[in-house]
C-alpha cells in the first residue's frame, strides 16, 4: 500500500532541499532522518520539552509537532547552523565555557530558544532569561548554568557588536 | 596539573554544534529495520487469544515475534530470571511486552504494534503495598530486619513518644534521551550493540543469552547517554536483546528506540515507599530508640529490588547516631512497573524517613528542628571520643557533620532567617513562609560488594598521545572528563594528549554499571593504575639511558626530564617504542576494606561516607497550597574535588532532582493499574521557573580519609538528597498554619499541601 508522497522545498541552514515526503512525516524525522541532521534530538514527541526546537521562519517551532508538509517554502535553520567547532557562535561559546550542559541532549533546543530571546532581546535581564527558557526541559543541571551561559552569551555579542 | 582545575565537559564542543552523537543518532545502513513492542493493555491475568493478523498485514512490518519465536532465553532480568522479554503468556503489568514488530521505520512499527487483537482471562491486580501485604505477594520469604541495640526497652523507657506513617511517591527518571538500541550483525553470527546504558556488560551477558553465544561473540559500545539517573542500569536489556534476535533472524542491522509515552509505561521508576515509625526520645528530642517499617513496592519483577531496599535500610539512620534502632523492611510484589535504580538507589527513602521523624520531634516538643538535628548528629571525627556504629555497625570514622552544617548555618545566615520566617509568618495570614536545614551522610560502595571492581586500558603511541578506555559510561556526568584529567595529570601532559574512546566490552571486560556514584572512584583508580605501569616502564627506560634511577625520572608540563636533560613526552615515547618498552597496559583497581554480610546486616559495606547539607527557603499559598522555592545554599563535601566546576554542576541538578521528587512528580495509576501520568504533560519534571530564585551552592573543604583518587569523593547521587530540605521547609510553612503536625506526604503537591494546612488549622 503505497502513500501518496507530497513535495516539499524548504531552506535549510541556508541550503535549498527538495524531497519527497509522506504526508504525516514529522518535521523532526525528516531533519534526522532524510537530512542527517541529527543535531535536533527528540526529547518527548509531545512538544513539551523543547529538545527539538528549530528556527522556522525566525522564530523558534517544535520541530516534533510540526509535519514536514507545512515548512513547504519556508526557512529552517537548525543548531548544525550556528556555528562550528573551530567558529562558534557565542551562545555556543557560553554553554561550553560555562558548563550550561551536562549530557547535551537537551543543548540544541536550548541554544535556538537562546537564540530567539538573543535577537529580539539583546540585553535580557536574568528574570527575562528564565521566562523565556521555561519551555526547555533539562533533567540534568538544574538549569544554573544554562541561564550564566545565555547571560554570558548576551555579553559577548554585546562585544562583537561593538568590537 | 589536570586534576582539580574546573575544565569543561569534553565533549562539550560536540553538544554545542549538534555533533555528539548518541545510539539513536548513529548512521546505520540503509536497510536497517525498527521494532515496537505490542503491549499488555491489562495489568494481571493471562492471555486468551493473540490475533496478530493485523499487524503482519500492516504497510511496512516485515515480521512480528512472540514468546515462541525466540531462538533461546527469554529473559532480561538482571537477577533473577524472572523477566521475560516478551509475554510466556501472563501478564504482569500493564505496559508488558507481548510481542515484537519488526518494520522498515519507527513509525510503521510503532503504528502496527497497536493494532494486535489480544483476548485476555483477566485477574484483579495487586497495586498499592496494602494490597500486596493483604495478599502476602513480596519478594523474599519475610522482612529484612537490621537493628542494634534493644529498641522497645529504648522506646518504651523514654520520656516522650511518637508514631507516625508517611506515603512516599516513586519517580521516573525522564532522562531527556529515551532508551535505544542499535544491533549490527557480524560475521560469525556475532553481534555489534549500541546502546544507551550505564551497563554494557550486563547488555553483553543478556544478549549473548538471548543469542546462545558466549559473551565473546557479542561486543557493546556505549558512547554516551542523554541521562540515566540509574534509569539505563537494567532497564534497556530489552531493547538490546529484541534488536538482537530480531538482527539475528533477519542478518539486517535493527535499531530500537521507545517513545516518551512508552518509555514510561514499560520502564521502572523510583520505588514508592509506605514508611511506619515509632519513636522514644529525650526532652532534647535526643532519640532513645527507633523503628521504622519501610514497605517497598518493587512492581512485577525483582530487577534491582532488594539491593534498592538494603540501601533504604543503610539509611535510615542518615546523619544521626541511632543507639537503639530496628529497621524493617518489606520488599512487595505488585502487578505494576518494575521500580528499579534511580539516583540514590532507595537511600532518599530511608532518609527521609529519618528526616521525618527528626521534624516530627522538633513539632512534639516544641523545638527549633535544626536544634533537635544537631542533637542527634554522629559526633564529628575531629572531636570523637568513642567510635559511633551505625545501626548495621559499621563504625562512621569520617564525621564531619556538625562542622559543615555550623559552617552552612554561618553562611546562609540560619539563625537570623529563621527569625524572619517567624516574623513573616506572624504577619502574613494567607501565605506562609518556611525554612529547614537538613544534612546528608551518603555510604559510598556498591553493597554488593564483588561489583566494586573497575578495569582499565591505556594506550601511549609512539607520537606521544594517548588513548584510554575504562568500564565507566558518560551519561552527562563528566566522568569522561574526570578519568581523561587523572591519566594526564599522570603522564604530566596537557589534557588535549588524552583521548578517551567509547566504553566498550571488547577493550575492558566485566565491568560493573556506572552506578552506586561508584564511575569516578573505581575507574579514575583503574586508569591510575594502567598509566602507572606504563609511567615505571618507560621511566625504568629512560632511567637505564642516563644512569639514573627510575624514581628520579619526571613526567610534568608535557615533558621527560632526568638529570639535567629534559625530552617532550612524544621523543620520550618514541625512545620507549624503539627500545622495545611496551606503552600499552591494562589497570585494575578494586576498593579495599570492605566486608557486609546483606542478611544479617552486619559489617562495612561502605568504604567511606559523602557528606552535605542544604537549607531550603519556601513560600505557600494557604488558599490554593501553590508554592516556591525562593532560596537555597548548600554546603557539600566532594572531597578533594577532581574538577569543581562538574562537581557543582552534579550538585545544582541533583537538587533540582530531589526537590522536584519531593514536590512537582506524581505518579498516577488508576483503579486497573494504568501509569495516567505517561506523558511530560502529565507528570511534571522542574523547569527552569521551579528552580530557587537564589541558588548559592559551595564545596566543602574536605579531603577523603580514606585513599580514594586524588583523595575526592563520590558525587553523583548524594546531592539529591539535599532536596529532602525542600520538604521539610514546606512542612515548615504549613506548621505555620495552625497547632497540628503537617505530616505532609510526598510528593508534596498543591493538593496535598492544602490538605495538610487545612489539617493543621484543624489541629489534629
Ligand atoms: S521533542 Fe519536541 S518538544 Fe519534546
Ligand atoms: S544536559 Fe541533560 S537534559 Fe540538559
Amino acid at each position: 500500500m503505497a502513500i501518496k508522497k507530497h513535495e516539499l522545498s524548504v531552506e535549510v541552514n541556508g541550503r535549498t532541499v527538495r524531497a519527497e515526503v509522506e504526508p504525516r512525516m514529522m518535521l523532526s524525522d525528516f531533519l534526522r532522518h532524510e537530512l542527517g541532521l541529527t543535531g535536533t534530538h527528540v526529547g518527548c514527541e509531545h512538544g513539551v520539552c523543547g529538545a527539538c526546537n528549530v528556527m522556522l521562519n525566525g522564530r523558534s517551532a517544535r520541530s516534533c509537532l510540526t509535519y514536514a508538509v507545512q515548512v513547504d517554502g519556508a526557512k529552517i535553520e537548525t543548531v548544525e547552523s550556528l556555528g562550528t567547532i573551530d567558529k562558534l557562535h557565542p551562545l555556543q561559546q557560553a554553554f561550553w565555557e560555562k558548563h550550561g550542559l551536562q549530557c547535551g541532549f537537551c543543548t540544541p533546543g536550548m541554544l535556538i530558544s537562546a537564540l530567539e530571546l538573543l535577537e529580539k532581546n539583546p540585553k535580557p535581564t536574568r528574570e527575562e532569561i528564565v521566562d523565556h527558557m521555561s519551555g526547555n526541559l533539562c533533567r540534568c543541571t538544574g538549569y544554573q548554568n544554562i541561564i550564566d551561559a545565555v547571560a554570558y552569551a548576551a555579553e559577548l555579542m554585546a562585544e562583537q557588536a561593538n568590537g | 596539573m589536570s586534576v582539580a582545575r574546573p575544565l569543561p565537559h569534553d565533549a562539550a564542543p560536540l553538544h554545542v554544534t549538534g555533533a555528539a552523537r548518541y545510539v539513536d543518532d548513529i548512521p546505520a545502513p540503509a536497510n536497517a529495520l525498527h521494532l515496537a513492542f505490542g503491549l499488555a493493555t491489562i495489568a494481571r491475568g493471562r492471555i486468551a487469544g493473540m490475533d496478530l493478523d493485523a499487524v503482519r498485514a500492516a504497510p511496512g512490518v516485515r515480521d512480528v515475534l512472540t514468546a515462541y519465536d525466540l531462538p533461546f532465553d527469554n529473559d532480561v532480568s538482571p537477577s533473577l530470571h524472572d523477566e521475560p522479554l516478551l509475554s510466556d503468556g501472563t501478564i504482569h503489568y500493564l505496559g508488558q511486552p507481548l510481542f515484537l514488530v519488526i518494520a522498515d521505520s519507527h513509525l510503521a512499527a510503532r503504528r502496527a504494534a497497536r493494532m494486535g487483537v489480544i483476548s485476555y482471562e483477566e485477574e484483579t491486580p495487586l497495586l498499592t503495598i496494602e494490597e500486596a501485604l493483604a495478599a502476602d505477594s513480596r519478594f523474599e520469604e519475610g522482612p529484612r530486619i537490621y537493628q542494634s541495640g534493644d529498641t522497645d526497652a529504648a522506646i518504651k523507657d523514654a520520656p516522650h513518644r511518637i508514631e507516625g506513617r508517611m506515603e512516599l511517591g516513586g519517580q521516573e527518571h525522564f532522562y531527556l534521551e529515551g532508551q535505544a538500541a542499535l544491533v549490527l550483525p557480524q560475521d560469525n553470527g556475532d553481534v555489534v550493540v549500541h546502546s544507551s546504558t550505564q551497563h554494557p556488560s550486563e547488555i553483553q551477558h543478556k544478549v549473548a543469552d538471548a543469542l546462545g553465544l558466549p559473551m565473546h561473540g557479542v561486543r557493546v559500545e556505549t558512547r554516551r547517554m542523554g541521562g540515566g539517573f540509574g534509569g539505563k542500569e537494567s532497564q534497556g536489556n530489552a531493547l538490546a536483546c529484541a534488536c538482537a534476535v530480531a538482527a539475528a533472524r533477519t542478518g539486517r542491522p535493527c535499531r530500537m528506540r521507545y517513545d516518551r509515552d512508552d518509555d514510561m509505561v514499560i520502564t521502572g521508576k523510583r520505588h514508592d515507599f509506605r514508611i511506619d515509625y515509632r519513636a522514644g526520645f529525650d526532652d532534647d528530642g535526643r532519640l532513645l530508640g527507633i523503628e521504622f517499617t519501610q514497605y517497598v513496592r518493587c512492581g512485577w519483577a525483582q530487577d534491582l529490588s532488594l539491593p534498592v531496599a538494603d540501601r533504604a535500610m543503610l539509611h535510615a539512620d542518615n546523619a544521626y547516631h541511632l543507639p537503639n534502632a530496628r529497621i524493617v523492611s518489606h520488599r512487595m510484589k505488585t502487578n505494576t512497573q518494575s521500580a528499579t535504580a534511580f539516583r540514590g538507589f532507595g537511600g532518599p527513602q530511608g532518609m527521609v524517613g529519618i528526616e521525618r521523624v527528626m521534624d516530627h520531634v522538633a513539632h512534639t516538643l516544641g523545638r527549633d528542628p535544626f536544634e533537635v538535628r544537631r542533637a542527634n548528629f554522629y559526633a564529628d571525627r575531629a572531636t570523637r571520643s568513642a567510635p559511633q556504629r551505625t545501626p548495621y555497625g559499621q563504625t562512621v570514622e569520617d564525621g564531619i557533620i556538625n562542622a559543615l552544617t555550623d559552617d552552612l548555618a554561618t553562611r546562609a545566615d540560619f539563625a537570623a532567617r529563621r527569625r524572619a520566617v517567624d516574623d513573616w509568618n506572624a504577619a502574613n495570614p494567607i501565605l506562609k513562609k518556611g525554612i529547614a536545614l537538613t544534612p546528608v551522610k551518603f555510604g559510598i560502595s556498591f553493597t554488593l560488594t564483588h561489583l566494586n571492581q573497575a578495569g582499565a586500558l591505556v594506550h601511549v603511541y609512539q607520537d606521544g598521545s594517548v588513548q584510554l578506555n575504562h568500564g565507566g559510561t558518560e551519561m552527562g556526568q563528566g566522568l569522561y572528563q574526570k578519568v581523561a584529567q587523572v591519566a594526564a595529570a599522570r603522564f604530566g601532559l596537557p589534557l588535549g594528549a588524552v583521548r578517551i574512546t567509547a566504553t566498550d566490552t571488547g577493550k575492558v571486560p566485566n565491568t560493573s554499571a556506572t552506578a552506586a556514584s561508584s564511575g569516578s572512584d573505581l575507574n579514575g583508580m583503574a586508569v591510575k593504575a594502567a598509566c602507572d605501569t606504563i609511567r615505571e616502564r618507560m621511566a625504568t627506560c629512560l632511567a637505564e639511558r642516563h644512569q639514573a634511577k627510575p624514581g628520579e625520572v619526571i613526567f610534568e608540563e608535557g615533558e621527560v626530564r632526568i638529570g639535567g636533560e629534559t625530552l617532550s613526552f612524544a621523543l620520550a615515547a618514541k625512545i620507549c617504542y624503539e627500545n622495545r618498552v611496551s606503552l600499552s597496559s591494562t589497570g585494575f583497581y578494586k576498593t579495599p576494606s570492605l566486608a557486609w554480610d546483606r542478611i544479617k546486616g552486619e559489617g562495612r559495606p561502605f568504604f567511606y561516607f559523602a557528606y552535605g547539607a542544604a537549607i531550603t527557603e519556601v513560600v505557600i499559598d494557604t488558599l490554593t497550597g501553590e508554592n516556591r522555592i525562593l532560596r537555597c545554599d548548600i554546603l557539600h563535601d566532594v572531597g578533594s574535588s577532581l574538577n569543581p566546576a562538574l562537581d557543582i554542576g552534579q550538585i545544582e541538578g541533583g537538587y533540582v532532582q530531589g526537590a522536584g521528587w519531593l514536590t512537582t512528580e506524581e505518579l498516577v495509576w488508576d483503579g486497573k493499574g494504568r501509569l495516567t501520568t505517561h506523558a511530560p504533560s502529565t507528570y511534571k519534571i522542574p523547569a527552569c521557573s521551579d528552580r530557587p530564585r537564589i541558588f548559592n551552592v559551595a564545596l566543602y573543604d574536605n579531603e577523603n580519609a580514606e585513599e580514594t583518587i586524588y583523595r575526592s569523593k563520590a558525587v553523583g547521587e548524594p546531592p539529591l538528597m539535599l532536596g529532602i530540605s525542600a520538604l521539610m521547609a514546606l512542612s515548615d510553612a504549613v506548621a505555620a498554619c495552625g497547632a497540628g503536625y503537617p505530616a505532609l506526604d510526598a510528593p508534596a503537591t498543591p493538593e496535598r499541601i492544602l490538605a495538610a494546612v487545612q489539617r493543621v488549622m484543624g489541629g489534629t
